[in-house]
């Protein structure tokens, strides 16, 4: 197989070729890092690691030489940049970390590197993973693989694993991780025509993980079909005894329980998830994708999730200001970025005022407010209030059905630069991802369709609390009824 | 709740970010319209809610209290700004 016909297999398949030794873990990551070098106007990657990838991908093929090939041998993965990986340099898109190397590495790419998966590089991501559309990052934004005929490429990709999503897309990696807080995993494989899963609140260590709002962080698989990232979930997730939110339940093997179809579940379509202005592409996928599971046997109700509009703004209090707790050991002191000034609160004020962007400076200063003296009742507390009200609302609707069925973001990727003067505006994008974040649920986003532009439009699925079997099983069967095999377009000008 | 210009200082001064004093206005702009939009949460009744703390029902497995890690100096002073001797050093605070 030519280079460019390898990086074009799914995981599943490149898995099944490399145990039956039809190919090599160093020819398919060689067909990777040359991908990643013919895309490199894409700014997927703040830092590839090519002579790593070589080095993995021997002990790979020696490991399947000798029969000892463990669950991910020889698979070229693609890791966002808030993973801590040793001795790798970790920015999570900041210029206060722009030249921080981890001397220990996160949970979840210890497990993915100990399954035998392979380390192609580092994503670019919105600044520390705040953003949908990944134009925070101070290394600057990443373009969408997508492009309309005749434009010229520069749409966005989404955030903030957009680099992540772009490289799937493009065909750089076979996978990638992701992070999702409100929406970062799902938003971004929607708006790059592939599948991110966010799985349930606890089920992916946050150990070594860049902390952005902790009580919403969630680790996550992106990849070209549902059953690739079922196949990376069985590595990532698992109890780590370093995150006191790890949760202690069984990882199950997602990958082999896709094929059970969904006849005679219950699927929910919320009701106030219909909002003004939605573009017409948007409703009629998202009826289309009700059509699709109910032909397959599922019965598709209306259901009501009555706080579903009060969810951003209580995302933008209460990630806020779990991120203006997290973030405030960027001071200078003991690792990152440091701007001298007279004294030291001078210095401290003058690191981060530096050291921080735009967003993340006006996200810790509402978060600041909000958990400010005299304000914390009004703003904290009454957020945290209404995220129990939210969270409610599913707990409720789980009563009667088994999945809820949404599309995964309110339209297409937008052009880089536009929603950039108003932040409400670009909060907006999350408006169907950030009410699964707060209540803690699964979901997954699934490419089901183009719009009139001929960009890719996502679906998403959201399920009960650690039944990440169910959503991926809804997943696949609306995978299968889309049968999405459009691809971006300028990779077909390239030959790619 | 009204935002002004004086609470934005008061506020980047909180969280140590030096906000140019051009930028301020802006500033005080953007974060007035989003506290604004966020006032909406006050519609919502939550007369005798309890709060989320805590996201999964989850009980936390304990440990047993031994030292379980340290003697890595070095990689905790591999990525200081500034280090001597074995320490980090930072601009003098008592006076």
């Amino acid at each position: 197989m030519s280079g460019r016909e390898l990086v074009e297999l799914t995981l599943a398949e490149a898995r099944r070729r490399l145990a039956a030794r039809e190919i090599s873990a160093r020819q398919l990551v060689e067909a990777h890092l040359e991908a990643m070098a013919r895309h490199r106007a894409l700014n997927a990657f703040v830092t590839e690691t090519p002579d790593r990838a070589l080095e993995m991908a021997a002990e790979s093929d020696r490991r399947l030489a000798a029969g000892e090939a463990r669950p991910l041998e020889g698979i070229p993965l693609a890791v966002k940049d808030l993973f801590c990986t040793a001795d790798v340099r970790t920015t999570a898109g900041s210029r206060i970390l722009h030249d921080f190397v981890p001397p220990y590495e996160s949970t979840v790419t210890r497990r993915l590197w100990e399954a035998g998966a392979v380390l192609l590089g580092k994503t670019n991501l919105d600044e520390f993973a705040m953003g949908s559309a990944n134009v925070t990052s101070w290394f600057g934004p990443v373009v969408n693989p997508w492009t309309p005929p005749g434009e010229e490429p520069g749409r966005v990709p989404g955030g903030s694993s957009g680099g992540s999503a772009a490289a799937v897309a493009a065909r750089l990696c076979l996978g990638a991780t992701g992070t999702d807080t409100g929406g970062s995993i799902r938003q971004p494989a929607a708006f790059c025509g592939i599948v991110g899963l966010k799985p349930t609140y606890g089920r992916c260590s946050r150990w070594g993980i860049v902390a952005f709002a902790s009580s919403l962080d969630q680790a996550g698989p992106m990849a070209r079909t549902v059953e690739d990232c079922a196949i990376l979930l069985e590595t990532m997730a698992g109890y780590d005894p370093r995150d006191s939110t790890s949760a202690d339940v069984p990882v199950e093997p997602w990958s082999r329980r896709l094929d059970a179809g969904i006849r005679g579940l219950r699927v929910g379509v919320p009701r106030e998830y219909r909002i003004d202005g939605m573009p017409e592409a948007v409703e009629r996928l998202w009826a289309a994708g009700a059509d699709w599971l109910r032909a397959r046997g599922a019965e598709v109700v209306e259901i009501s999730l009555p706080h579903t509009p009060y969810a951003l703004p209580t995302y933008y209090i209460v990630a806020p200001a779990e991120a203006s707790s997290n973030l405030a050991r960027y001071d200078g002191m003991r690792f990152g970025l440091r701007v001298e000034g007279r004294d030291l609160t001078e210095t401290y004020m003058k690191t981060r005022g530096e050291g921080f962007g735009r967003e993340v400076r006006r996200r810790i200063l509402i978060g600041t407010y909000a958990l400010s003296a005299g304000y914390y009742d009004a703003y904290y507390l009454k957020a945290q209030k209404v995220r129990r009200k939210i969270a409610d609302d599913f707990r409720a609707a789980f009563e009667t059905v088994d999945a809820v069925l949404t599309p995964a973001a309110p339209g297409a990727a937008f052009r880089i630069g536009e929603r950039m003067d108003d932040p409400v505006a670009m909060y907006l994008n999350d408006v169907f991802t950030v009410p699964a974040s707060l209540a803690g649920l699964p979901a997954i986003a699934v490419p089901a369709g183009l719009d009139g532009e001929g960009l890719p439009l996502g679906l998403q699925v959201i399920g009960r609390p650690w039944d990440e079997t169910t959503v991926l099983r809804v997943a696949h069967a609306l995978e299968e009824a889309a049968d999405f095999r459009a691809r971006p377009p300028r990779l077909v000008e390239d030959g790619a | 709740m009204a935002l002004d210009r004086e609470t934005v200082a008061r506020i980047a001064r909180l969280a140590r970010i030096a906000v140019p004093e051009e930028e301020l206005d802006g500033l005080t702009g953007e974060l007035a319209r989003i506290l604004e939009w966020i006032d909406q949460l006050q519609e919502v009744d939550t007369e005798e809610v309890e709060p989320m703390r805590r996201v999964m029902d989850i009980t936390p497995h304990l440990r047993a209290d031994e030292v379980t890690d340290g003697d890595c100096r070095e990689a905790i002073l591999k990525n200081a700004p500034k280090r001597f001797d074995g320490y980090f050093v930072v601009p003098k605070v008592v006076e």
